[in-house]
């Protein structure tokens, strides 16, 4: 093989390498930690769209295991009148462990992490009636403020179908 | 009547859809039931048991969740601080074997000798106690009162308000309830609530 192909193929590995880490940089976003007031905002403001409000947390199981639907939710079309946040509720001292875990798993949904250590003074603040289990998610209709809450786990496919129906009751 | 039904069933769809398996649980201030589980030991337990409590605290938990393994020592201070003044603890397993293996019965059992928990811990198989008491997430507790023979809820909800920390808790809901009711004063804080782990139902 002449040597500037070698030279050449060396290029294409370099900026493959490079590209590769650009990608994973970008993927690895930075979360805010947040307080119940700053939260309390987000689910109030006007907006054009359907919020999904996910609560979870790394040590989660059932969490963990359907966050994809949250993934498939945000890059499927059907959807793209909805916002979707993931609020970690794990403890503010392990916002490493829950970076980790959006890089691991490339997540592409935007997370924050509720840094408040008393649940009793703010799960009434996000909704009354839940008992503080997670996983929840809540869909707000950021025109009308309409809401559904839901302290349970999704199974398959299910929250597609919860917020087409969500959206269809409009 | 036809109609009145269709009409009923549709304005029940209209409700908000709360999708959870409820059954409709314990106040404070209702009377709670007794109950026969299996202990970690293969005794049956039940509250009438306890002749010479004068109360109990009861908590709902597991072995998977780790929220409810980070107030294990807690529990277990609980008990030693109270159960010599008439409050014992008793932990109630409340996940289905099925849906949570590390909640079966011989794990449960691995778990309370490898604790060396001073208090029961109890199967229950048909999570039937764990229904009719309103458990909704682990760990989920219950502060009973004895009052002319029967159980008075008197507080339900979360230990304290820090589970990460127990150092840096301001609030110790279960102290205070206990402290108050041997005063014979009224329960300063009834109910709580905290993040916790679902119960995993059988299907």
């Amino acid at each position: 093989m002449p040597i500037y192909e070698k030279k050449q193929n060396m290029h294409k590995i370099l900026i493959f390498v490079g590209l590769f880490l650009i990608i994973r940089i970008a993927t690895a976003q930075d979360i805010a930690l947040i307080k119940i007031a700053d939260l309390e905002k987000i689910l109030e403001e006007k907006s054009e769209k359907v919020k999904v409000i996910n609560f979870w947390a790394t040590w989660c199981k059932p969490c963990v295991a359907e966050m994809p639907q949250f993934e498939a939710l945000k890059a499927n079309k059907e959807f793209q009148n909805v916002e979707i946040l993931l609020v970690s509720v794990d403890f503010a001292q392990d916002v490493e462990k829950v970076k980790r875990f959006i890089t691991k798993r490339q997540l592409k949904n935007k997370v924050v992490l509720l840094n408040e250590t008393d649940a009793n003074s703010w799960i009434d603040r996000v909704e009354p009636t839940w008992g503080g289990a997670i996983p929840a998610t809540l869909l707000i209709d950021g025109r009308t403020n309409r809401r559904l809450f839901l302290e349970k786990e999704f199974h398959q496919n299910e929250l597609e179908e919860v917020v087409r129906k969500f959206i269809n009751q409009q | 009547m036809k109609l009145f039904l269709i009409v009923f069933f549709f304005l029940c769809n209209l409700l908000p859809s709360k999708e959870v398996t409820k059954a409709t649980g314990y106040e404070v201030g209702d009377f709670a039931t007794d109950f026969k589980l299996k202990n970690v030991d293969g005794k049956m337990v039940s509250l009438a048991d306890y002749k010479d409590a004068k109360g109990f605290i009861l908590v709902f938990t597991c072995n998977e969740c780790p929220y409810a393994l980070l107030y294990e020592d807690r529990i277990i201070e609980l008990h030693n601080k109270f159960a010599n003044k008439g409050y014992p603890v008793i932990a109630i397993n409340a996940n289905d074997a099925v849906k949570s293996p590390d909640d079966s019965y011989e794990k449960i059992q691995k778990r309370a000798k490898s604790k060396k928990f001073p208090f029961p811990y109890l199967f229950d198989e048909t999570q039937e106690v764990t229904k009719t008491y309103g458990a909704t997430n682990t760990p989920h507790n219950f502060v009973l009162q004895k009052e002319d023979g029967k159980y008075k809820v008197s507080y339900i909800g979360a230990i304290d308000d820090n589970s990460r920390d127990a150092a840096k808790a301001k609030k110790k809901y279960i102290e205070d309830a206990v402290n108050a009711l041997i005063e014979g004063k009224p329960v300063p804080t009834t109910k709580t609530k905290a993040i916790g782990c679902t119960i995993k139902w059988k299907s």
